[in-house]
């Protein structure tokens, strides 16, 4: 399987304390990784990594399409297609749907000034596609302070999408969602895999990442501690293996994918 | 599609509010402050009608409304991007001190030169001054209140220091163009003031509405963390706002002192209250992210209707400055309010 994005022996240190210690890391074309681990155990320092937040300790690696990156910026990450789905920070509450839809990025001619028109017409579309708002008392004029959890991170993964993300991080999307919104945020995990396109989902709950990833990789203090494609492992037994690792700080057998 | 067809039953409860609540938003404000404008109206004209039933008190608001309304309608954008702007006033006698060095050693070899070139030095004078308060808020981290204390004081100060505390006459200016460009009257009635202060109002509400600056202006103030990462460049965004008021309170301050025909060193001093007053009263909210312009328009009438009123009433003038700050403080009461309804 290709990979998207590669990473080799990259370690982060901020002063004395090691984020991440020797860390190997893929994702795979059109793969959903779930990334587990506790709090501390480096999930967002890695996730700030691949989106240029934070450089790696030299020795450290990145590869985007078998093409090494040497000095991976925010603004270079966008741009090779690296998309983060923040939690509460992603909307602007009192903007519109299509404000936040294009945000920072709104459709305008030479002079800066918006074509209103084509942002409205492509929400309304995207609302009936991706999103799957159908009811009519929902437009692209609508305030997204108004909808609920899901439906507001549906609106974040969709800005994703529509600009062509190749690579969606996902960074604990299902937090504070009541039951039937942690659902719908999961179809739009779905939608993703189905788009063709690749996604980080970070979550600490086992529950939630279980379903839509294809593969789980388990950080622990700074380590990959495990791997595990999710055809390998029942349920029970990955939620064994981890009531294991919290105990005794290892895995029981030594994950086949761990190269 | 779904959105035509007006039989089409809404799925859920909380959609259904949410279009009272985006109507509200979107439109109730403004709808509100101009109901406000004309009871206020009808309440003075039905206890002065002698004063409100002639020409003469419009042709008086059209000309003095815009001494602040010039201001509170770019500021408007500062607060909007969840800043405050309190140095206005001081940059109003900052620029015409910038006009005034420009235009002395001129005066009397070529004074119609020093004008024109006096009144570009203000405008520019503005600008830096406008600039000034956003690079410190945006660079060094400063909340805006403390920043624009701190440079009411200053401006003030370096106005006092180049004017050396003294006025200086205007009346070369009536021999350019600018006196009847800019305070003259449209068509014998019309004070340009008034003209002016509807271009700055067309263009400000142009920008905000329909240009990426405004798009960017609101959503620094609504989230200013998700602005930055969706690329939104903040710091950018909020300077901008900054020196946009800046440069119009120098204009201001070049029209208050054109229409009197001199530069007063305290020029600028009992802005600060009305203009503010306007904004606020006008529903744009001190939480930042939203706002509009027509409303801070529609405000600026109704807090400049409010002394002359009082005195046509036969009350005392001591009420207005009560009411102004009445107003400041329930008009913010309300939109806290407001935000903790529909949040």
């Amino acid at each position: 399987m290709d990979n998207v994005l590669q990473m080799k022996n990259v370690s982060k240190t901020f002063g004395e304390v090691a984020a991440l210690r020797h860390v190997n890391f893929e994702v795979g074309s059109n793969e959903i990784v779930g990334l587990l681990g506790d709090n501390g155990a480096g999930k967002s320092t890695l996730v700030k990594i691949v989106t240029g937040y934070h450089q790696p300790d030299p020795g450290g690696e990145i590869y985007w399409k078998q093409e090494k990156i040497d000095h991976l910026s925010v603004a270079k990450a966008r741009e090779l297609g690296i998309e983060v789905v923040y939690q509460e920070r992603a909307l602007a509450d009192l903007q519109s749907l299509w404000r936040n839809i294009f945000m920072g990025r709104e459709l305008s001619n030479r002079l800066g000034i918006l074509d209103e028109k084509m942002m409205f017409q492509e929400t309304r579309k995207l609302m009936q596609t991706a999103m799957g708002f159908t009811s009519s008392a929902v437009s692209p004029e609508s305030t997204v302070g108004t909808f609920s959890g899901g439906e507001r991170q549906g609106v974040a993964i969709t800005r994703a999408l529509y600009f062509e993300a190749e690579l969606i991080i996902l960074d604990e999307p299902t937090m504070g969602l009541s039951i039937s919104e942690t659902k719908k945020c999961l179809d739009f995990v779905n939608g993703i895999k189905q788009a063709g396109k690749s996604a980080i989902f970070i979550d600490h709950n086992i529950v939630h990442v279980y379903p839509v990833a294809d593969r789980i990789v388990v950080l622990d203090r700074g380590m990959i501690a495990g791997q595990f494609l999710k055809g390998e492992l029942t349920f029970d037994a990955l939620i064994d293996q981890l009531t294991r690792l919290a105990q005794t700080g290892r895995l029981e057998s030594n994950p086949t994918m761990a190269k | 599609m779904a959105s035509t067809n007006s039989n089409e039953r809404p799925l859920s409860p909380t959609i259904e509010r949410g279009r009272l609540v985006r109507f509200l938003r979107k439109n109730a404000l403004q709808i509100a402050i101009v109901f406000v404008a004309l009871v206020i109206w009808a309440f003075f004209y039905w206890k002065s009608p002698r004063t409100f039933g002639a020409y003469d008190i419009y042709n008086s608001l059209m000309s003095t409304t815009p001494y602040f309304a010039l201001m509170a309608i770019p500021l408007t954008l500062v607060v909007v991007a969840k800043e405050i702007d309190l140095s206005f006033g001081s940059i109003m006698a900052w620029g015409m001190a910038a006009f005034a060095l420009v235009f002395t050693p001129l005066s009397k070899t070529n004074p119609q030169l020093g004008v024109y070139l006096g009144f570009l030095a203000c405008l520019l004078a503005g600008l830096f001054a406008g600039w000034l308060n956003g690079f410190i808020v945006v660079k060094l981290g400063i909340p805006s209140l403390v920043t624009t204390i701190g440079t009411q004081f200053f401006w003030r100060g370096a106005v006092m220091i180049a004017l050396n505390g003294q006025g200086i006459g205007l009346t070369a200016v009536t021999s350019t163009v600018l006196y009847p460009a800019l305070v003259g009257r449209l068509f014998g009635k019309i004070p340009m003031q008034f003209i002016w202060m509807i271009i700055f109002a067309i263009i400000v509400w142009f920008f905000l509405n329909h240009h990426k600056f405004g798009a960017h202006v609101y959503l620094v103030g609504d989230n200013v963390d998700s602005a930055r990462l969706m690329g939104v460049d903040v710091d950018r965004t909020k300077i901008l706002t900054f020196a946009i008021v800046g440069v119009a309170s120098a204009f201001a301050g070049f029209i208050v002192s054109e229409s009197v025909l001199f530069l007063w060193p305290t020029l600028g001093e009992g802005y600060l209250l009305n203009t503010l007053a306007s904004v606020f009263l006008g529903g744009t909210s001190v939480f930042g992210g939203t706002g509009t312009v027509f409303g801070t328009f529609v405000a600026a009438f109704i807090i400049a209707i409010i002394n002359p009123g009082i005195v046509a009433s036969g009350w005392l003038a001591y009420w207005t400055q009560l009411i102004y700050g009445l107003i400041i403080v329930v008009s913010v009461a309300l939109q806290s309010l407001l935000r903790r309804r529909f949040a």
